[in-house]
């Protein structure tokens, strides 16, 4: 019998029953964190609420707001919320050293979300009868683990790729009959085009189909790679610092993510003054974990920019649904599903003596994000040889490349040449269009 | 001894030649060799000018990065033969030469080489001391 849902009873709760599971979880959940780490409790303390205010997810406005900042300051173990010999596993977010945040795991943890990435292999129509390529990343990024733990909960064959290797990936995909991709949309974009240029069409593969996050796409990358596969493309959400992919998930409707509820209660706020915004509108995405023991996170700002619906979905599930992220709230760059701060570069041009005037143009080139950044050469740096410039442009994107982890092209323009528009330079040109999701009505 | 060149970054963009040489014009500079290195992206412009400071000068004025370094300059017979038989003698000294370009003048029955080199002054002593004329910066000011 074709499963609909891993965890039915949870995944089509009636919302009045799940509100009172919320309420009752975020009770307990304030509780644990007043109760056992001090950063919280002095927080509370200092705003004069204490655990007993909050009744309800009513009274949830009333916590403070917890930021990305927050979290760096508390490096590595201010927010741990139980003994570090009781937590099992930590992962890391991929920034770089001053903006990385280690999120623990205690077994608890792990299990919630591996349940949380498992609703979501069974939203795309897996069942234990079904391989499931993992080629997320493995390691200190979440995505690996998530799918690959989630694939194990459904009871899937799991084929622990990791990213990278194409003819590998290939080799496994067409050798043992894969049916579930898992990745990000451009390298699942990349494996399609690997397939095609090896005479392989799209009814060669046997896959159905393809859970695809940690970047933004659009609706047109999803039909260029389900055409590509043959296959149902569907979206998944997440951070490191709430668990990792899985938070949210899309189901058969391809109609916005289901919000894993039971475990994270979103909000939308206004960024500029945090006033929660009613549903529908569009804001900044705060989390609050429910039941997680070491590394709870009440009100988190996400930075991610999105509008909630909770429309009544014809897959049956009741979790409220999320539209992909239009935007951020900070300047951050999604740049191939790695996080970039246009800062990091500026501090990597001054390390490297050049002057911070530089401009990143990401665009959008047969599905894969293209990176380049423009650098003003400065007169005392200019070799008369083509050779001496592109070995600058060429340490200097190896420099970029140690802070960012992934490979930008780097070109050295004229000084003053960077189009400044009211005196400030633009420091970002962003051509990728991914703001379809605008549209979104939920 | 050696002579000065400009150096001039260009990126490819329409029209920076013209910019560049308009601007030479009216700075009544007069250019006596040119050549210019290419990319895709950006080109490097060296120049041997008759007026280096007022050349700079006006080039900067526009933005431009400006790099004046010393070049060597040969005067070379203008006949078969001749540049083979210069490039031959540094080669033979183990001096490598980062890139050359050359020119004629209307007035004179020689062709002058323009030769980046690590040193200068080994380049010109080797060359000197095998018969050839190296030019200098009054030289290039006359011609």
């Amino acid at each position: 019998m074709e499963q609909r849902y891993y965890q039915p009873e949870i995944e089509t709760m009636p919302v009045e029953q799940l509100k009172k599971l919320q309420s009752e979880k975020l009770v307990k959940q304030v509780q644990h964190v007043y109760d056992n780490v001090p950063y919280y409790r002095n927080l509370m303390d200092e705003k004069g609420i204490t655990p007993a205010d909050i009744k309800g997810i009513e009274d949830l406005h009333k916590l403070p707001f917890l930021t990305k900042a927050d979290l760096r300051e508390a490096y590595p173990t201010g927010l741990l919320a139980v003994p570090q010999k009781d937590c099992v596993r930590i992962h890391s977010t991929s920034g770089t050293t001053g903006r990385r945040v280690v999120a623990f795991y205690t077994q608890h943890d792990v299990d919630l979300w591996e349940d949380c990435c498992a609703r979501a292999i069974v939203a795309a129509g897996c069942s234990n009868e079904d391989v499931c390529q993992v080629a997320y990343g493995y390691g200190l990024f979440t995505g690996g683990s998530g799918l690959h733990g989630g694939s194990h909960k459904v009871g899937c064959l799991t084929l622990p790729m990791s990213s990278g290797n194409t003819e590998r990936q290939i080799q496994f995909m067409m050798d043992l009959n894969a049916t579930l991709l898992c990745c990000t949309p451009s390298y699942a974009a990349y494996l399609a085009e690997s397939l095609k240029e090896q005479g392989y069409k799209p009814e060669d593969n046997k896959l159905k189909a393809g859970i695809f996050g940690a970047e933004p796409w659009t609706e047109e990358m999803r039909r260029n790679i389900q055409d590509a596969l043959g296959i149902k493309a569907y979206d998944i959400y997440g951070l490191t610092e709430t668990s990792g992919p899985g938070v949210a998930f899309e189901c058969s409707q391809q109609n916005g993510m289901h919000i894993n509820e039971d475990h994270f209660y979103a909000e939308i706020i206004d960024p500029d003054t945090g006033e929660v915004l009613p549903e529908g509108s569009k804001g900044e995405l705060v989390f609050t974990s429910l039941d997680k023991e070491a590394f709870p996170l009440l009100r988190y700002r996400t930075r991610d920019i999105c509008v909630l619906s909770r429309k009544p979905c014809a897959c049956g599930r009741t979790h409220i649904r999320m539209s992909k992220p239009m935007g951020r709230s900070d300047d951050m760059l999604i740049i191939r599903g790695v996080n970039v701060f246009p800062s990091q570069i500026e501090t990597v041009l001054l390390k490297e003596g050049y002057s911070p005037n530089y401009q990143i143009v990401l665009d959008r080139v047969n599905n894969n994000d293209t990176f380049d950044v423009n650098v003003e050469l400065n007169p005392d740096q200019f070799s008369d040889t083509v050779g001496g410039v592109t070995k600058q442009e060429k340490a200097l994107a190896a420099a970029m490349k140690t802070m960012l982890g992934i490979n930008p092209t780097v070109h050295l323009v004229s000084p003053k040449s960077i189009v400044r528009s009211e005196g400030k330079a633009v420091r970002v040109i962003d051509k990728r269009k991914l703001i379809d999701s605008n549209q979104w009505k939920g | 001894m050696a002579i000065n060149q400009l150096t001039v970054f260009v990126e490819n963009q329409k029209g920076s030649l013209v910019k560049i040489t308009e601007a030479l014009a009216e700075a009544n500079v007069d250019i006596r060799a040119l050549s210019i290195a290419d990319t895709q992206e950006f080109g490097i412009l060296r120049l041997i000018v008759n007026n280096n400071e007022a050349a700079t000068k006006a080039l900067t004025d526009l933005g431009y990065i400006i790099k004046n370094i010393d070049v060597v300059g040969v005067k070379i017979g203008d006949a078969p033969g001749k540049l083979s038989k210069a490039l031959d003698i540094l080669d033979k000294a183990d001096i490598n030469m980062e890139y050359l370009y050359a020119f004629l003048t209307r007035t004179e029955r020689h062709a002058y080489v323009v030769i980046r080199v690590a040193d200068n002054a080994a380049a010109e002593a080797v060359l000197t001391e095998n018969g050839f004329h190296i030019i200098t910066d009054a030289d290039i000011a006359k011609l």
